[in-house]
């Protein structure tokens, strides 16, 4: 079941197609029980040999989609083929590694590497020698016997490898399986992956992995699907012709990343008037803490950028993950302290000013770009100008979000409307009671 | 800390609690008059006498540990068949939560009388009947809490592991022995103890009973205390606390301890959170090292194993469906469907209740009864009060010496579990002894045993309060009151009412054997609901049994919804670290 045919990748187009995703739609219920949906017209298809990457933000609904692939939950509209047979529970041939390992803590490492063979009903001796040969391939050998609480997060997913290899899938899908990793355990295990695959050795047909780090896509990947948000759907595509082993130093590595960044940060004109079927709400709110968005404009106004900085490198240096990245120049961007343009970013007159400030300055600067640029917060400050005790419900607005958004949603953009409002000092708030007040603490 | 009774969070009655209660209380009416009808021609039980020889005691504790052990295998089957019904069906379990939420809240006593005459109807004149009245009475009393946190943790299954066990495609029977059984495991294995540590308390009144002409004894340390009592033989009663301490502590040492040791193996990592004190279990590590025993075991562990791995569903290429999103409407008529079954059952349920209850009793009746239900809530809130003013200023010196804290919980522990019942004869000698109104002593009884929980949470709050934060309170000097405000009762809140709900429940349920006492031939009634059930049980009046059991469930259940529940839930919200 290994691939026939060894690199390069050239040679892949017209071979036999695995996985087909057709005009896959998902909603998700909201508060007010009208469908929500998070993944809306996603077509695209892995060929055997494939390593394709899904690259998206933080709720674009990639992980939602590698569960439907996977069989584990069902789209609303649109349908998936594995070998051209609908899928409508987890398949036959293929196997899933997850971001938080999802290892059975009461079974040895062994004992989680034979579980898919043992719910296939394969005996144990043939069970024990292909576990101990997945096992072998990824390095665990010695760990046998060890439960998974006494590995390093390293080595537990490496368990996980071995429990979705030994299975010898057609497909192997990864939902962010290095993000719950430090950056150099995560180095290694992706570098000996590679070279397993490199070396023919993975008994894997494909693989479908899931991530938000733009460099580890480039880094793997054959194909990379860029995701935008609410719907997610599928906004881009590159494709990488770099061969293996790839260098993060190379150039032409470099060019790609930031044709990446570039692509994942524009917006579609739609999406610049906050509106547009299918765009995000112009009421969302991202939770960015003041803090950071602070640091930020501090860093990029000082040397050596001088205000405009390149989001990867601007990113590497503060040790920022892509999604994160791109979370605090969008809400920069919000607030009116900056632009992000082809990869880069670089801050307006306001963002200038505010880094040059003092801490009383920058809130008054901060209040006055927030009722300018953040709707939300200027209808509660209206609000609560207009009544006459200066006090109004939070119900008020999460009712008004809700229809807009998801539950989730609605309560993450009213809980960062609430921080920034705070430090702000435009109003304050009461968790208890959950009513907005302009009420100085004092 | 202590989790029995189980809770949720929900507080406010919905019409899934009002169907269940309806449908329960029709299940025991219907059991009430079906052993109306039987209750005559039942001949006598030729019960074994038993002495107040101590020679006899180690028998009778046999025989009574042997029911405890009967009636915790009987709830381990009813929790893991709960749990399954209930993952599996929706449906189902919209009836089944609420009725098993408001049985562990109802005084399980008051049913002995119920239960005593319908076992003894399906065994006529056998003393098996009454063997399994008794264990029935013990499975009521620790069945519900394990049942819901089972469910509770049945629920709570980690996504990831739920994907993926679904991804390599485990059975519906896999998954369960695979996932959801080990998972529940160390919450399963606590509340197991919690609810033989309420065990105790039952056996010992359900092993010598009077309903109607029946006289019912098992031999049992219960028995023995009970013939001990009759005669008015402090000795006796003195060798029964003794027995009884021996049993509880081989319980602990043999069974327990290994189990809970056993049992962490389940855990997730990163939770050991208030788990901190892992007992020493020799006998599991000398289990674990021995190779002679573990021979002798292994074939059983394999035959469970091998039980585990079957699939039951027809093989890996029958493999389980993911249910496509129902349309919206469909989905809605057939909630609506089932919820008219349902209803229509609890009217039925509600017919037959008043239909009983109109032939023997009068309005009067109702409001004699709630008149008395006030007594008893009185006394159940004075036990509450003073154990609080007594317990909780030593729980938090306790709480606050970790030394000190190590070496008193087990004892605790031990002291919840001892049946304060074996007890009783004490005080009520003394009470005796020294002419004291019952009205107000014999609420003494109910705080014997539910004192405890009180000091156990208390201390396992003040345990619990971060070490930065005591720091901190000694570095800014915090003392006297603005400490307790600041620091102490902050910290010891959300355990304190947990502590208090059980203590509240606990003295509900003692209410019914401690408001009416008896020490040689001189009787002690205290007014109230429990010595109404008492008394109507021992006359064998089942109408107004039923009609004391109700309304004491009610009164407890609107204690539950109306006070401790939403007073836990703003604590939580309020006082959370």
């Amino acid at each position: 079941m290994s691939r026939d045919t060894a690199w390069p990748q050239q040679e892949r187009t017209g071979r036999p197609t695995l996985l087909e995703v057709r005009h896959v739609k998902r909603d998700f219920a909201k508060a007010s029980g009208e469908a929500l949906a998070v993944l809306d017209g996603v077509n695209f298809e892995v060929r055997q040999g494939e390593i394709i990457g899904l690259l998206g933000r933080s709720g674009s609904g990639k992980s939602t989609l590698l569960r439907i692939a996977a069989g584990l939950l069902p789209p609303t509209s649109g349908e998936v083929l594995f070998h051209g047979q609908p899928v409508d529970g987890p398949p036959r041939g293929v196997s899933m590694v997850f971001q938080s390992f999802a290892l059975f803590p009461w079974l040895t490492v062994q004992e989680n590497v034979e579980l898919g063979l043992e719910a296939l009903g394969v005996d144990t001796p043939e069970r024990r020698r292909r576990a101990l040969q997945a096992i072998d391939l990824i390095g665990l050998d010695g760990f046998e016997n060890a439960y998974p609480r006494e590995l390093s997060g390293g080595m537990r997913q490496r368990v996980g490898f071995a429990r979705a290899l030994v299975m010898h899938p057609d497909l192997l899908l990864m939902d962010e399986p290095f993000s719950a990793l430090d950056v150099l355990t995560a180095e290694t295990l992706r570098t000996d992956l590679v070279d397993l695959w490199m070396e023919d050795r993975l008994p894997v047909g494909a693989v479908l992995i899931v991530t938000h780090n733009i460099e580890e896509a480039v880094l793997l990947c054959d194909r990379i699907l860029i995701f935008s948000s609410n719907p997610g759907r599928v906004a881009a595509q590159v494709r990488i012709t770099l061969p293996h082993p790839r260098n993060r130093q190379d150039p032409r590595f470099r060019k790609v990343v930031d044709d990446v960044y570039a692509r994942m940060t524009r917006r579609s004109p739609a999406q610049l008037e906050g509106e547009g079927e299918g765009g995000a709400s112009p009421l969302a709110l991202q939770p960015v803490s003041t803090n950071i968005m602070a640091g930020m404009l501090e860093a990029v106004a000082g040397e050596p950028w001088n205000g405009r900085a390149d989001l990867p490198d601007l990113a590497r240096d503060h040790q920022l993950e892509a999604d994160e990245m791109v979370q605090l120049g969008e809400a920069l961007q919000l607030l009116g302290f900056a632009d992000m343009k082809d990869g880069d970013l670089h801050l307006t007159d306001a963002g200038m000013a505010f880094a040059g400030m003092e801490t009383d300055a920058r809130k008054d600067l901060f209040a006055q770009q927030l009722i300018e640029h953040v709707p939300l917060v200027r209808m509660i400050h209206q609000e609560l100008e207009q009544r006459a005790d200066h006090r109004v419900p939070a119900a008020k607005f999460r009712a008004e979000l809700e229809d807009a958004m998801s539950e989730n949603y609605a309560e993450q953009t009213l809980n960062t409307a609430v921080s920034w409002g705070r430090y702000a000092e435009l109003f304050s708030y009461d968790e208890q009671a959950e009513f907005f007040s302009l009420d100085d603490p004092e | 800390m202590i989790t029995q009774p189980f809770l949720g969070r929900r507080w406010f009655p919905n019409v899934w609690d009002i169907v269940a209660f309806a449908l329960l209380v029709a299940i025991m009416v219907s059991i009430a008059m079906g052993a109306r009808d039987a209750a005559a021609p039942l001949e006598a039980l030729r019960s074994p006498p038993v002495t107040t020889d101590p020679a006899h005691l180690p028998y009778y504790a046999l025989r009574t540990t042997l029911r405890m052990l009967a009636a915790m295998a009987a709830s381990l089957a009813f929790t893991m068949a709960f749990g399954a019904l209930c993952i599996r069906s929706r449906k189902l379990a919209m009836v089944l939560e609420p009725a098993v939420d408001i049985l562990q809240s109802v005084p399980v006593l008051g049913f002995l009388t119920f239960t005593i005459t319908f076992f003894l109807g399906l065994f006529p004149g056998q003393i098996i009947g009454a063997e399994f009245a008794a264990v029935f009475a013990i499975f009521t009393s620790q069945a519900w809490n394990m049942a819901l946190s089972f469910l509770q943790s049945a629920r709570n299954t980690p996504r990831d592991l739920e994907e993926a066990a679904a991804s390599l495609q485990l059975s519906a029977w896999q998954k369960f022995w695979r996932l959801t059984v080990p998972f529940a495991m160390p919450g399963l294995v606590w509340n197991m103890m919690m609810s033989m540590s309420g065990g105790w308390f039952f056996i010992v009144a359900s092993e010598a009973l009077t309903v109607g002409d029946q006289h019912i004894i098992l031999p049992g340390v219960g028995s023995y205390l009970a013939r001990a009592v009759d005669e008015g033989n402090l000795h006796a009663v003195g060798y029964a606390t003794l027995t009884m301490i021996v049993v509880i502590l081989i319980y602990d040492q043999v069974l327990f301890r290994p189990l809970t040791a056993w049992a962490d193996k389940f855990r997730m990592t990163g939770d050991g959170g208030d788990a901190a004190e892992a007992p020493g279990a020799w006998l599991l590590d000398f289990f674990r090292r021995t190779r002679v025993l573990r021979a002798i075991v292994a074939p059983a562990g394999g035959l469970l194993r091998q039980l585990g791995q079957l699939r039951l569903d027809g093989g890996p290429g029958r493999r389980r469906r993911i249910m496509p999103q129902l349309p919206p409407g469909i989905a809605r008529m057939l909630d609506l469907l089932w919820m008219v079954v349902v209803v229509v059952g609890a009217l039925w349920a509600s017919w037959l209740i008043i239909s009983f209850i109109r032939v023997t009793l009068a309005p009067a009746d109702f409001v004699e009864a709630i008149r008395l239900g006030c007594f008893t809530f009185l006394r159940v809130m004075a036990v509450v009060i003073l154990a609080s003013i007594f317990w909780t200023p030593i729980g938090v010196w306790i709480g606050m010496r970790p030394w000190v804290a190590v070496r008193a919980q087990p004892i605790v522990q031990f002291a919840a579990a001892f049946p304060a019942n074996l007890l009783f004869p004490v005080v009520v000698a003394g009470i005796v002894a020294f002419h004291g109104n019952p009205n107000i002593w014999l609420t003494v009884l109910m705080a014997l045993g539910a004192q405890w929980y009180i000091l156990f949470n208390v201390i396992a709050g003040a345990s619990a309060i971060p070490g930065d934060l005591r720091e901190a309170g000694r570095s800014l000097s915090l003392r006297g009151a603005l400490r307790w405000r600041t620091l102490i009762l902050p910290g010891i809140l959300p355990y304190y009412v947990t502590g208090a709900l059980t203590a509240a429940g606990g003295a509900w349920n003692a209410s019914i054997v401690a408001e009416i006492a008896q020490w040689g031939s001189v009787k002690l009634v205290a007014a109230g609901l429990g010595s109404y059930i008492a008394q109507a049980s021992e006359a064998g009046d089942l109408p107004r049994v039923v009609l004391g059991v109700t309304v004491m469930s009610l009164f407890v259940l609107a204690l539950n919804r109306v006070l401790w529940l939403p007073l836990r839930g703003w604590i939580e919200r309020r006082f959370r670290l």
